[in-house]
């Protein structure tokens, strides 16, 4: 059981991450492309409509595997996370659902018109099919992080132990839930970047081989004025992000903070230490007074909870959620659905998940051992030094963009005389600084998503819990398949990527590029 | 609204995408399928391809929109079919992996090997799962070894998952999953003869012909089958209770999936229409009125689909280890407060996806020719 967990685990994780090296180019390069073509709507110059198409081509080669790696995680939930499905399919069923009527249509529905109807249809009709293949992604993005925003702050919910699953209650707070919001916002601006590093740095690149410098300084200025500003966002929303966290997730914050011991107000920030997870203390710890407090509840006069307190707190959830898992089991065994053994259970519903956990230990509740107990009070946080680093790394690629972009839209306004296409240093910074923003989010899906641990559904139901009734060898299989068909997959995808970009617009064909011009 | 109401909606909803994925997704797999050999010459198979490139991806979306929908309506078998037909299910998703980059790639480099290569790893993705989902159709009408237990975790009866897997392929589940590839391929094959001219439009007429002839014998014999095989019959089932899919008793008989149409003869309606909108498909087809001719494969395949769906109701997944585990559509949906909330999502939202989707198809329409794709090269797939 234990290896079938870790395996289903494995498998969403890197899947999710496959995904997610395709989606946030997707989410971002689409607002590019809707400012490049208004350019060409507006001005009727031709280099802008060049633009569109040939930053149009490398967003197509990503596009694809987007949508395919996409199908795995639309069907994972049932296929590994069969309990899971059943048990909130309820509340999370409905946003998957109603990403697909109302985003994947439109996005892919006119993804098609975007690279097909350029003869067919009138300049501005083509810039609203543009608008919205943009809208239809962005709004993908805000119903999936609906869904997760829900496994990480489950709002409007109720526990009906005749179904054995949480039900809807209330669409509105699910709508509403202030972490799906905040995530929708981080994640999508954490897309604006990636796109506006990626066009900043192949940009670059043409502007050192100094090859269709038009082409390139413009491709560049729009990329450094809308990158800026969506690092600007990233950041706040980022803030916004860290606060819900303090609020709703005490044991995400504890670990990402490294924080054992409760620290009282004004708490501090802790700027580099080591976590150490046996011995339940950091190592080395350097401080910031006070700015603990201030970063995480914007004043001096919040607290930070500390590990070993949450823990303390989490027993006493797992021996109050006990009772009402044994009320529950009674109810599924014998089928006797009476109303007041229905409202009892509920009554007590708000800690059954951590009882829950207990199943990991143990399979007769009545019995648990006092120790067992204890080893599911300690499993409520997750191992804090991974988190720890990945967090500060994701803020430290944060700030790098900052200054990235600040220095970008500054040179390419410069009106002095050195030329853009000389700050060589610069420019392959810029060009080698591209994978960064995947690494930043990736960075910030594991704290998201490790730090949820032990929950999929944070504090209603355990991961460990989640799974399908399959073997290990069938997780096996599917991972090996998996790896081997993205692998190929995320090697064609790159090697094209290359290609194109390489050659620059010259692919286009429209004989006016730097490649044409020179075989003429 | 009563939930009883509700829930029979939302069967018929259910069928009304997976019939918008067949009718839809359908065709553009046809073509896939038929492209590598109605197509003499690399143009030849472009014009076949590009005659669903601007469509493909939306189209695709009825599948994603279909797995959703059944995710928020029925939970519960979202959850069992796709756990307890885990590899034929990963073998639908890594074939249909293989078409959105046999579609965007295969004309990115001008290379004879490359794009042969792309050529039959769109055939594999285009024909593959249509016959695997027959085959999944096929093992759902026989029944799938499962139970629940008591804190309602779904447990497999397979003795191995090995065997469980190679158990799937039995006569009749095959039968299905040939049914289901044949129709699509006619549907294609229609698809095309509309959208090209020539020889290759010759081509795809005689596809159509044959695989409509096919589908209808394939069909038939599928109908024969289902006199021998076991069926299911349910009793104290309470379409307004609660969704405990343990509560009733279930017994198996053979060919108990034919008491439907004995008790509502009105439903053979349902059968008739598949045979009939085939036989409409294949006479359109030869007199060249190709247009109709896919309005009528269109329709037969919705009659396939429903008399499958017909035939089991109201069983939605029976289990054969089981019996009394069996989701029907009164015991295996979402509670009524989220059944409602989807209703008025999908009424809101189905009506404008249909509307600029036909939109969209008005402004690509037109003969596509191998000598307009030669003339633009850079502009098509
Ligand atoms: C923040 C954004 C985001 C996140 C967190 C996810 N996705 Fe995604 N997804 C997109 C943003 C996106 C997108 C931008 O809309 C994509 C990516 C590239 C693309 O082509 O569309 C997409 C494509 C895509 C597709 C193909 C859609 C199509 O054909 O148009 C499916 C089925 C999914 N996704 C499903 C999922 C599931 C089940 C996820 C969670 C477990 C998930 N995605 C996480
Ligand atoms: C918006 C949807 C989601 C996205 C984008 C997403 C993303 C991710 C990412 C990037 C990881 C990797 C973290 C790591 O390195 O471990 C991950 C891990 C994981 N996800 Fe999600 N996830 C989503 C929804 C879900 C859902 C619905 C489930 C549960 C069924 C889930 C369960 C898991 C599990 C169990 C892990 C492994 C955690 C670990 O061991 O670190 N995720 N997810
Ligand atoms: C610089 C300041 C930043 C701060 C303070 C910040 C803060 C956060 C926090 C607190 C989370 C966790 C939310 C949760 O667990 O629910 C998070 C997640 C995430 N971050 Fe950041 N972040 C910053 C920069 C970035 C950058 C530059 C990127 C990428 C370009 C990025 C991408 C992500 C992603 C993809 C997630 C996962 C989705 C989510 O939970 O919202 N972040 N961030």
């Amino acid at each position: 059981m234990e290896t079938l967990v870790n395996l289903s685990r494995l498998q969403f994780g890197i899947t999710a991450m496959y995904h997610f090296m395709f989606v946030p180019l997707t989410l971002g390069m689409t607002w590019l492309l809707v400012i490049m073509e208004s350019l060409y709507v507006v001005s009727g110059k031709v280099i802008y409509k060049d633009m569109t198409k040939f930053w149009g081509k490398l967003f197509g080669i990503n596009f694809v595997i987007g949508v395919t790696t996409g199908l795995t995680l639309e069907f994972q939930f049932g296929t590994n996370w069969a309990y899971y499905s059943h048990y909130v399919g309820d509340i999370f069923g409905v946003p998957l659902a109603i990403e697909g009527l109302m985003a994947f249509f439109l996005e892919s529905t006119f993804v098609g018109m975007f690279f097909f109807a350029w003869d067919r249809v009138s300049k501005k009709q083509h810039l609203l099919f543009t608008v919205l293949v943009a809208i239809g992604s962005n709004l993908s993005a805000l119903w999936i992080l609906i869904a997760n925003g829900w496994m990480q702050n489950p709002v409007g919910t109720i526990f009906n132990p005749i179904t054995m699953r949480m039900e809807l209650d209330s669409f509105w707070s699910v709508l509403f839930n202030p972490v799906g919001q905040a995530k929708f916002f981080h994640t999508v601006c954490a897309g604006y970047v990636t796109a506006s590093i990626f066009v900043l740095g192949i940009s670059s690149y043409y502007l050192l081989k100094k090859q269709d410098l038009a082409f390139a300084k413009q491709s560049f200025r729009i990329a450094a004025v809308f990158g800026l500003l969506a690092t600007i966002a990233v950041i706040i929303m980022g803030d916004a992000s860290g606060l819900q966290v303090y609020k709703v997730q005490k044991t995400k914050l504890a670990a990402i903070e490294g924080v054992w011991n409760t620290s009282q107000a004004p708490a501090g920030w802790s700027l580099l230490a080591w976590p150490n997870q046996d011995k339940r203390e950091n190592n080395f710890n350097i401080e910031i007074p006070y700015a603990g407090s201030l970063i995480l509840t914007h004043g001096l006069h919040g607290s930070i909870t500390g590990i070993n307190e949450l823990i303390a707190e989490n027993k006493q959830k797992i021996i109050r959620g006990r009772q009402a898992l044994l009320l529950l089991e009674q109810l599924r065994k014998t089928h006797n659905n009476s109303p007041e053994l229905v409202k009892q259970i509920q009554a007590q519903a708000a800690d059954l998940g951590y009882a829950m956990l207990l199943y990991k230990y143990t399979d007769n509740i009545n019995n648990a051992t006092a120790e067992q107990i204890d080893m599911a009070a300690m499993s409520t946080v997750p191992n804090p030094l991974p988190l720890y680093y990945a967090f500060r790394g994701m803020v430290g690629f944060g700030a790098s963009f900052l200054i990235l972009f600040i220095v970008a839209v500054l040179l390419s306004n410069n009106k002095s005389n050195i030329m853009l296409e000389d700050r060589t240093k610069f420019l392959k910074f810029a060009l080698f600084w591209i994978p960064a923003p995947w690494l930043a989010s990736w960075c910030g899906w594991f704290v998201a998503e490790y730090g949820r641990q032990p929950w999929t559904i944070y504090g209603i139901l355990p991961t460990y819990q989640s799974v399908s009734s399959l073997t290990s060898g069938q997780l096996a299989f599917s991972l090996t398949g998996f790896v081997v068909i993205y692998t190929l997959l995320a090697i064609v995808e790159i090697w094209l990527m290359l290609k194109y970009a390489k050659l620059g617009p010259s692919s286009l064909g429209t004989g006016r590029y730097y490649f044409e011009a020179k075989k003429v | 609204m009563d939930y009883a109401v509700l829930r029979f909606i939302w069967w018929l909803l259910i069928g009304v995408l997976l019939i918008g994925f067949m009718v839809m997704d359908g065709h553009d797999m046809g073509v896939g399928t038929l492209s590598p050999f109605v197509g003499k010459t690399d143009s030849e198979r472009r014009a076949a391809i590009n005659s669903v490139a601007p469509h493909w991806d939306g189209n695709q979306v009825w599948f994603i929109t279909a797995g959703g929908a059944v995710f928020a309506a029925w939970p519960l078998v979202y959850a069992t079919s796709f756990s307890m037909l885990y590899i034929a299910i990963l073998a639908v998703l890594w074939t249909i992996f293989l078409r959105a980059p046999a579609f965007d790639y295969r004309s990115k480099v001008n290379d004879v090997q490359w794009r042969s290569l792309w050529d039959w790893v769109l055939f594999i993705g285009s024909a593959v799962p249509p016959l695997l989902f027959g085959v999944a159709f096929g093992n759902v009408i026989l029944g799938i070894p499962f139970h629940f237990d008591d804190s309602m975790r779904l447990v497999s009866d397979a003795t191995s998952p090995l065997s469980g897997f190679l158990h799937l392929l039995s006569p009749f589940a095959l039968l299905c999953g040939l049914v289901s590839l044949s129709m699509i391929t006619a549907h294609g094959g229609v698809y095309l003869s509309l959208r090209t001219t020539d020889d290759l439009q010759k081509r795809s007429k005689r596809a159509a012909l044959i695989f409509s002839g096919l589908t209808i014998v394939l069909f038939a014999l599928a109908g024969l089958y289902v006199v021998f095989i076991n069926g299911y019959i349910a009793t104290n089932l309470n379409p307004n209770g609660e969704s405990d899919p343990l509560a009733k008793t279930v017994v198996v008989a053979s060919g108990a999936w034919l008491n439907n149409y004995a008790n509502y003869p009105a439903t053979i309606a349902v059968p008739v229409v598949a045979f009939l909108g085939f036989l409409l498909s294949w006479i359109y087809t030869r007199m060249n009125l190709f247009g109709r001719a896919f309005i009528f494969s269109s329709v037969g395949m919705a009659g396939v689909v429903l008399t499958a769906a017909v035939s089991i109701f109201p069983f939605v997944l029976p289990s054969s280890s089981s019996p009394s585990s069996s989701l029907t559509l009164w015991d295996a949906t979402s509670s009524k407060h989220t059944l409602e909330l989807m209703l008025i999502a999908a009424l809101i939202f189905t009506p404008i996806v249909l509307t600029y989707t036909s939109w969209v198809y008005k402004i690509m329409r037109g003969k596509l020719t191998a000598a307009k794709i030669e003339e633009d090269s850079k502009a098509y797939y």
